[in-house]
């Protein structure tokens, strides 16, 4: 099958202006995405073209964007400029690789510190009136969702930077988002779209099936990976991860092949051996409970040796002082019972109130299900001198174990930092872990908790 | 050293005090570093093993590593919730680091990396500086670097990449004497770029998300590693990192030693030893106890804790020279000043003392201060004993009692400490009903801990424990011969000689520091009481005789925010302004006690006026008061009580 499709590389990636040898190498490189290749040739036309000014591509997380540009963009030797948008924390990081891998070093350091667009034009400019560009120049941006973030002048501007800087530039954006989140509500210069799809099961077989491991037949690793794919397939599509699993259970599935006891050919038998694991891989490394590296060593391991390896979330325990477990019961009761019930809960001569007293109307939906509310630092300590047992003095250590809270995480601060007078937190915790914590202090929370009066 | 013989009580002995206190404390703070060294040994042992494993896989290009997708080698290692305790354990973690694994070490903190452009900076900075310190020779051209990188102003990860390739490549092609500056590097060429995160939680999930992305983009060229500190639980890592994130990373988990237990350790090996002379009553152990249970977890503040009562200790207490090694105690005895053997003769348990003895012998005692001198002696060497013996004891006492059910005595040695230090222990409720349950036990089970018992008492040389010790085989033995009934009276008599309280022991207080409210004060600060204690009795800090006043009332002369806090207490919940105003103004002219005349009064007034406001703004700034929107010319009271 696969050989059918890399026979006639003519008939997909149809260029005049590139040697048959090349475009066969490049059509190896990239299984399964010949037609969005061709696409992409047919667009960039003679190198020495002006080519459309700036190109978008989406498509899911490794669906073989960067790679297909990569690939191309080397193989067939043009001029091009690779950036990562995350990478580029400012923009002059971004201009600066920009000039870097088009004009050298010596453009790049002509850039002042924290430059504008239009310095970058201007020097571009400069530049490539020295050096004028004899094939079309290509700037890849990858994660191109992040520049929506950036200045508001920066994409339009790169959108059609060929006209900026008079040169043969073309922009090429990849991103996970189509291109109707991108819109500035100002307007500019639509890109032209391609969409890049998911590749679908006989596609990851087929790709999958291409790194076997050299010790072992083609059609013995193709058949593990058909078995992979049966189990992960309904769960992941990431041809990254499933590549990564299929390196992790590899050896295991060879292990009666080692021992002699099957032959490559009984795939059946294969199957039997290997199906529970993957089920076990499933539920543990796949999730990263368990890192690659720990997977390994289990497999080493007898079976029931394994089970004593805990997963990441297995560990929620959280040791506090005493008093932080009382203040983060203290938050908790005052993110989710309505302060006006507070009377009730911790007056001691509160009288008889049913519950149907205070419900209004908007609040029949459980507190739970809305989540947290903020509460004022006074509320707080309210709350936590009456659920406290014995008599605390308002000490600074009471004070600095809240904003300890926060550090960890377990409270939020609402209001801003800049703000010392009366500031407002939520309380971060799940129900089961506040649950564990008042278990430890004898504390019944579920008493004091208004929706479950 | 000056400060200490300022104000120090009896001051003609202070330096020697100052010096015996300089060298116990320099004794325990070497102690208990060595101690938490080694608490901490096997946990950065096996991180480091981690690392030493991770650069070496890396190496090998098999199928199987070659085909995975790139992860970055990650150590969660949690440690409790006590963050600043964290920083030594980090300190030492990455001094280990760069002594055996790699020179590569950057440790950042999330207060210092608000954004991603900060957190890149700074992990290039300590990558590049850290150089610098370790190798002097390499100084030149990481100046260099960094004048470049100056110069260039924004850092990528590219930047850090050619700077380590440059950096493996000379020491690659480096003469072979540079190497010796790191031998146990197993492979000089690649050692990893270890990054740690010293508090995890505090970081922006965001940029710590797309430093992660960063990073795995350049691993295949640069050899990274992370360590994360987590204060809380592991699955933090997946609360901040979504799936996509942390896939990129090959977490594993390290865990460290809860705190609750290294706190046992360091009591077990600071406070329940005779090792040292200098012991905390049980009042002030109580108080270092709650702060550590209640407040912060923290084995670092208990230290500082008892740091904090060692010097109070040797400053208050003018005996305090007598705490210290036996002979420098006996030597220190004879060159005792008349004064000192006065308050010696003061003190509370020298008087129980005294009133036991033969009318005669009181009045030698009283008397004769060479006569007075030797009998401390003896005091002193007694005093010793009594710990040499009092420690095995409670242990003893403490592995019996410790495995029956509902714990009577407590779970840990440091619960029956503070019953023994408070009164007799036979006395106590608990400790019947702890020698009820003990004759209910299973026989192996008894003879199990009594054999243990017969190992703690063995290492210990003193004739009583010897004679103890040879009991306690003797019931051993007879226990095995299913005689049980016979012995009980043995097993509870023990503790009553030795496990009396310190208080009953003459001298005491020489080596107890008992002023827990001292401590309390000092460690658990209340700054709402000492703001009011300030306002309302302002000569208690400015010591300044015109304000001294009887209880309750503020002199004329105070500082004005103290009159307007004195009259607002006189206030209910609004205050009304102006007959706030009249009031101070009546009581700051009486103050300058003058009845000016008629046109004088405005141009006062209006200073007056000033100072008033001043005063109830700082009131506000405080927290005492604030505008109210009920009455426009009120303000709203704060706190309640006063009038």
């Amino acid at each position: 099958m696969v050989v059918v499709v890399l026979g006639a590389p003519g008939t997909i990636l149809r260029s005049v202006w590139y040697e048959e040898e090349r475009l066969l190498r490049v059509a190896q490189q990239m299984p399964c995405r010949e037609v969005q290749a061709g696409m992409l040739l047919s667009l960039m036309g003679q190198p020495q073209q002006y080519s459309y000014p700036s190109i978008f591509i989406y498509g899911h997380r490794a669906s073989g964007k960067s790679h297909v540009m990569h690939v191309l963009l080397k193989e067939l030797e043009l001029p091009h400029a690779t950036v990562s948008c995350v990478e580029c924390v400012s923009v002059a990081l971004l201009f600066e690789q920009v000039l870097l891998s088009f004009f050298g070093c010596d453009a790049a350091s002509l850039l002042p510190r924290s430059p504008s667009l239009s310095d970058f034009v201007r020097i571009y400019r400069q530049q490539c009136s020295q050096s004028p560009a004899k094939q079309t120049r290509y700037i890849v941006m990858e994660k191109a969702e992040l520049l929506r973030d950036t200045d508001a002048n920066l994409l339009p501007a790169l959108l059609r930077l060929q006209e900026l800087v008079e040169d043969n530039v073309t922009i090429i954006l990849l991103s996970e988002i189509v291109w109707d989140k991108f819109r500035p509500n100002t307007g500019c210069f639509e890109p032209l779209l391609l969409h890049f799809p998911d590749y679908s099961k006989g596609e990851l077989q087929q790709i999958l099936s291409q790194d076997r491991h050299p010790s072992y037949t083609a059609e013995f690793y193709s058949s593990y990976i058909n078995i992979l794919l049966g189990v992960f397939y309904s769960v992941c599509r990431d041809l990254r991860e499933l590549r990564h699993l299929a390196a992790l259970n590899f050896s295991k599935f060879c292990e009666p092949l080692a021992e002699g006891k099957v032959k490559e050919t009984d795939t059946h038998k294969l199957w039997r051996n290997i199906e529970p694991h993957l089920k076990k891989a499933m539920q543990t490394v796949y999730l990263r409970e368990v890192s690659s590296l720990q997977w390994e060593q289990m497999q080493q391991m007898e079976e029931k040796e394994s089970g004593a390896l805990r997963g990441l979330s297995a560990h929620t325990h959280v040791e506090l002082p005493y008093y932080s477990k009382f203040l983060l019961i203290a938050a908790y009761l005052a993110s989710y019972n309505p302060a006006r019930t507070d009377k009730r809960f911790f007056l001691k001569h509160h009288g008889k109130i049913k519950k149907t007293n205070f419900l209004k109307k908007n609040e029949k939906t459980s507190n739970h299900l809305l989540g947290p509310k903020p509460f004022p630092l006074d509320r707080l300590l309210a709350i936590f001198y009456s659920v406290v047992d014995n008599r605390v003095a308002p000490t600074a250590s009471i004070f600095s174990q809240i904003s300890s809270l926060v550090t960890l995480q377990l409270l939020t601060q609402v209001s801003h930092d800049d703000q010392l007078d009366a500031p407002k937190y939520k309380c971060a915790v799940s129900m089961d872990f506040i649950c564990a914590i008042s278990r430890t202090v004898n504390f019944d929370i579920v008493k004091y908790l208004y929706d479950f009066l | 050293e000056d400060h200490f013989t300022n104000g120090c009580e009896g001051a003609d002995n202070s330096e020697i005090r100052f010096k015996l206190c300089q060298d116990l404390w320099h004794k325990i703070r070497a102690d208990t570093e060595v101690l938490q060294d080694e608490l901490n040994r096997k946990i950065l042992d096996s991180l480091l093993d981690f690392t030493r494993k991770c650069s070496s896989t890396r190496q090998h290009s098999d199928w199987a590593s070659q085909m995975r997708a790139s992860e970055i080698p990650t150590a969660a290692l949690v440690l409790g919730v006590n963050v600043p305790d964290h920083d030594m354990t980090f300190q030492s973690l990455s001094e280990l680091l760069q002594q055996s694994v790699t020179p590569h070490v950057a440790s950042v903190q999330a207060k210092e990396c608000g954004a991603l452009k900060h957190l890149m900076k700074r992990v290039l900075e300590r990558l590049m500086d850290t150089v610098v310190t370790v190798d002097d020779e390499e100084e030149e051209e990481t100046e260099q670097t960094s004048t470049q990188l100056h110069k260039s102003v924004h850092c990528s990860l590219s930047t850090l990449c050619d700077w380590y390739n440059a950096k493996t490549m000379k020491s690659k092609t480096g003469t072979p004497g540079k190497k010796r500056s790191s031998p146990v590097r197993d492979d000089p060429q690649q050692p990893p770029v270890v990054i740690i995160f010293k508090d995890l939680e505090a970081f922006n999930p965001k940029v710590l998300q797309d430093f992660i992305l960063i990073c795995s983009r350049y691993v295949e060229r640069l050899p990274l590693m992370f360590i994360f500190g987590i204060a809380t639980s592991p699955s933090t890592i997946q609360h901040m990192l979504p799936h996509s994130v942390s896939s990129l990373l090959c977490i594993e988990l390290f865990q460290s030693l809860s705190c609750t237990q290294h706190l046992a350790t360091v009591i077990d090996k600071l406070i329940l030893t005779p090792q040292f002379p200098f012991k905390l009553n049980g009042k002030v152990m109580q108080v270092l106890m709650s702060i550590f249970l209640y407040h912060d977890f923290s084995v670092r503040n208990f230290i500082k804790g008892v740091q904090l009562a060692l010097l109070e200790h040797f400053h208050s207490q003018p005996l305090s020279v007598l705490c210290c090694k036996k002979k420098e105690a006996l030597l220190n005895v004879m060159q005792l000043s008349h004064h000192d053997l006065e308050s010696i003769r003061h003190l509370l348990s020298f008087r129980r003392y005294v009133e036991k003895q033969e009318p005669q012998e009181q009045l030698n005692l009283f008397r004769d201060d060479t006569h007075l001198k030797e009998v401390c002696q003896k005091l002193i060497k007694d005093l010793r004993k009594y710990h040499k013996n009092y420690y095995p004891v409670l242990r003893c006492l403490h592995t019996l009692t410790s495995s029956l059910p509902r714990y009577p005595l407590g779970k840990q040695v440091r619960e029956l400490h503070l019953i023994c230090l408070e009164k007799n222990v036979w006395e106590n409720e608990d400790y019947q009903t702890a020698m009820k349950l003990l004759k209910m036990l299973a026989k192996d089970e008894l003879i199990a801990s009594l054999q243990r018992c017969v190992e703690i008492l063995q290492p210990v040389k003193s004739k009583k424990m010897k004679k103890a010790l040879v009991e306690l085989e003797e019931l051993l033995a007879k226990f095995k011969q299913l005689d049980i009934n016979s012995s009980w009276a043995n097993i509870t008599l023990a503790p009553r000689s030795h496990l009396s309280p310190p208080e009953s022991q003459t001298l005491n207080e020489v080596c107890y520091y008992s002023s827990s409210a001292t401590v309390r004060r000092h460690l658990n600060a209340t700054p709402r009481t000492s703001i009011q204690a300030a306002l309302s009795s302002p000569y208690y800090y400015l010591q300044n005789e015109s304000l001294k006043t009887e209880d309750g009332t503020v002199s004329n002369a105070a500082p004005d925010i103290c009159i307007a806090y004195k009259l607002h207490l006189e206030c209910g919940r609004l205050i009304n302004l102006y007959d706030w105003l009249e009031a101070y103004a009546t009581v700051v002219s009486a103050a300058e006690g003058n009845n000016p005349d008629s046109d004088n009064v405005r141009k006062v007034e209006e200073v007056k006026h000033a100072r008033f406001i001043q005063a109830v703004s700082e009131l506000e700034f405080l927290g005492f008061i604030k505008s109210t929107k009920q009455k426009t010319d009120h303000v709203a009271r704060l706190t309640w009580g006063g009038c």
